[in-house]
């Protein structure tokens, strides 16, 4: 971003507002619609998650509890106003959600953010247990095994949305998703927006300047409630049902992987994640049984080696994209992407091999796999994917040394650069 | 009366099975600052190893084999990425465990398969030991009690009169002074963490027959061990020792009472009916028994934040 430039944010704004308006005209199949939802759901979720994790260092097992217990209110607030108990249109039930999320937050956040760090996050994950294991106590509430379902066209008509086509629904969940992430910035530049980033990076300092890093944690926390309970009620008004599993432990997996895949450290970064993330789990769980297991790879490698996530490698690249110096990074790098393709092709080969033979219902040991098939049991699938795992690793070793040269190069010119 | 020393006696084995977990993950916690998520995978890596091992030689060899190979693997996984992810600090090193216990589970998927497997009870412990008004005591559990016993009274030989445990716990509180007196810190560190890693793996040999084994099992007990550890307070030996009796106690004893608090506010005349939440208050203690580890955690960290004995607080 060119700084002192006032106008830019504003014009960012406005441009994603006319794509977001495009969109679905662009891609009006079910199938799109369906993602589109999917994708701005999950960047609220996710955006509420980095309220915690990216801005108060504050690591959550449990951020489903408040999308999940915002999405069970809103679907019984809207089978209130289907009974015409409630007279509330049907694209303002986050508003109800969302109190939902923040009212829950405040009496959680009360215990859990008196401590910080390791404690949180394992008290995090102890309330997320104790909301699971509610739900399958207080059936009325959540509904058993079936959840609670509704019907969105019903109530007043809000802007002629009838609820009725997936269109109106997108409009609706773009609408909340720009309002929510255009909030959710402006707070971060707020004092308690500041004061949450200096409780991250050092809370002692905090206390010494005269804030409660505990209020400043506290307050963060119940506000990161309310987003999560608003995108809680968009997956209720998408879906139309939810179930016990929207506060289970998976849900809060999702929402940490996507955060963290995409980068804690910028605003945007949770955006990016929640992209990746949600593309990666649809396109992969249409191939493969086995992609919980890639995406957990995915996930450690990301830990490991990218801590800052996809946008902070980015990050890394723009200077270099600024100085023209690509062309010195991309030889490395090709050589590096072509052998984890061979490292990876090895590891699929294996792992999907080894999945077939383990699955019950497999009757014979033939398999397809991008169109060659094979005999799972059979020497040749092992020989080559373990052949391809051996060569790649051995492989990708030396290539990373190349890219590792290639990088001090560049920065030896950026620096020369800086100096002259 | 019989019925209820039946129960103490199960909630007494499963506590000393939650002790064996939770006290590798305090050690762990208090010494490197690790907490370890997938503690509970190498719980439930234990029982699949045991099993696999019980198919081809039976149950014996892999009371020592099993723990053994969960062990060398955690000293690996500390050795080659937890050492790597700690530059990255805390935050990462939970993240890293957390991925390790999803990646885990989903490797037991691929090779065991979704469905549990039939790890059994050794035949030469099936068989109900003694009698305490008409309900049997089965030997199996009464042979898990000893090897948790004869567990701890080992570990604690170690850790109060070794040389080698004077060191670990000087490098519990002391790490630098124990390194520049010439000691490996890290590989110290190495040890622990296979060391406690093993202990879960022993406890998954022993429980994974006489409960269940399959994939979801790490993730069942996983969040329990970490209720035992913060209610007994974090790095406290004995406090997790008195946490996990405790709520293997009340665990297993909850099952067994049949009233609830709308039954009991009605003895003295306050009618719950219909007062908020009523539906929570009108169900019976044992239907609520999962998740009453939960309340008790909340209790205590309303009342008392570090735990029964922790001493430090964070």
């Amino acid at each position: 971003m060119i700084p002192g430039n006032r106008f830019l944010p504003l014009m960012l704004v406005a441009a994603t507002i006319v794509i977001l308006a495009l969109l679905p005209h662009l891609f009006n199949s079910r199938y799109a619609l369906t993602l589109l939802n999917q994708l701005g759901i999950g960047i609220v979720f996710a955006l509420s998650y980095n309220m915690l994790l990216g801005q108060s260092g504050l690591l959550s097992f449990g951020h489903a509890v408040y999308f999940g217990l915002g999405g069970f209110t809103a679907l019984h607030a809207l089978n209130a106003i289907t009974d015409g108990d409630l007279p509330l249109p049907v694209p303002l039930l986050p508003i109800v959600g969302g109190l939902m999320g923040l009212a829950v937050g405040i009496i959680l956040g009360w215990v859990s953010t008196r401590r910080s760090g390791t404690i949180f996050a394992m008290i995090s994950l102890g309330f997320a247990e104790l909301v699971a294991a509610s739900s399958n106590i207080m059936r009325g509430y959540f509904g058993g095994e079936e959840g609670i379902s509704g019907d969105r066209m019903s109530g007043p008509v809000l802007f002629n949305l009838s609820m009725g086509p997936q269109r109106d629904v997108y409009y609706v969940i773009a609408a909340w998703m720009v309002i929510s992430a255009l909030l959710m910035y402006l707070i971060t530049q707020t004092p308690l927006g500041r004061m949450a980033n200096a409780v991250r990076d050092n809370p002692l300092r905090v206390a010494f300047v005269g804030y409660n890093p505990q209020t400043v944690r506290f307050l963060m926390f119940a506000i990161s409630g309310f987003f999560a309970g608003i995108a809680g009620s968009l997956f209720a008004i998408n879906f139309e049902i939810i179930t016990a599993q929207a506060v289970g432990i998976e849900y809060s997996a999702n929402v940490l992987m996507m955060a963290y895949i995409g980068g804690t450290g910028y605003f945007l970064g949770p955006v990016l994640g929640a992209i990746i993330y949600t593309a990666l789990s649809i396109v992969l769980s249409a191939y493969t049984e086995a992609w919980m297991f890639y995406l957990g790879v995915f996930f450690i490698i990301v830990v490991l080696y990218a801590p800052n996530g996809v946008s902070g490698v980015l990050a890394v690249h723009e200077p270099v994209l600024r100085a023209r110096l690509m062309h010195r990074l991309l030889p490395a790098y090709g050589l590096a992407l072509v052998t984890a393709a061979t490292l990876l092709a090895g590891a699929v080969v294996v792992i999907e091999s080894s999945y077939h033979l383990s699955q019950p219902g497999a009757l014979t040991a033939t398999m397809n796999l991008a169109g060659i098939e094979f005999d799972a049991d059979g020497w040749r699938p092992w020989a080559f994917g373990l052949g391809a795992l051996a060569l790649g690793a051995l492989l990708l070793r030396e290539t990373i040394h190349r890219v590792g040269h290639a990088w001090a190069d560049v920065r030896h010119h950026l620096t020369g650069d800086a100096a002259t | 009366m019989e019925g209820w020393i039946f129960f103490l006696f199960n909630g007494i084995v499963y506590g000393l099975l939650l002790f064996m977990m939770s006290s590798g993950l305090t050690l762990i916690f208090s010494m490197m600052g690790v907490l370890n998520f997938a503690h509970a995978s190498f719980y439930m890596l234990g029982a699949y190893f045991a099993y696999q091992i019980s198919t081809i030689t039976g149950f014996w060899p892999g009371l020592i084999v099993a723990p053994v190979l969960v062990g060398c693997i955690g000293a690996l996984v500390e050795r080659y990425f937890l050492r790597t992810v700690h530059r990255h600090g805390h935050v990462a090193e939970l993240l890293f465990t957390f991925g390790l216990a999803m990646l885990i589970e989903e490797a037991v998927v691929l090779i065991w398969g979704r469905n549990p497997v039939p790890y059994t009870v050794p035949p030469d412990l099936d068989f109900a030991l003694f009698q305490i008004g008409g309900m049997s005591y089965s030997a199996y559990k009464i042979f898990m009690m000893a090897v948790s016993i004869t567990m701890f009274v080992f570990l604690y030989g170690v850790i109060a009169r070794t040389r080698i445990g004077q060191i670990i716990q000087a490098a519990l509180t002391h790490p630098e002074t124990v390194g520049t007196l010439g000691h490996n810190v890290p590989r110290i560190f190495m040890l622990v963490f296979g060391a406690g890693t093993g202990l879960a793996g022993l406890a998954g040999v022993i429980g994974g027959n006489a409960f269940v084994t399959e994939p979801g099992m790490a993730r069942a007990l996983g969040t329990i061990v970490f209720v035992v550890i913060i209610v007994g307070g974090l790095g406290s030996l004995t406090g997790a020792f008195i946490a996990s009796l405790l709520i293997g106690v009340i665990q297993t004893t909850a099952v067994a009472i049949d009233v609830s608090l709308t039954d009991i506010f009605a003895t003295v005349g306050l009618d719950l009916r219909n007062v908020p939440l009523h539906e929570l208050w009108s169900k019976r203690i044992s239907d609520v028994a999962p998740i009453l580890p939960y309340l008790f955690m909340v209790l205590i960290l309303v009342l008392r934040p570090r735990g029964l004995l922790g001493t430090r607080d964070s």
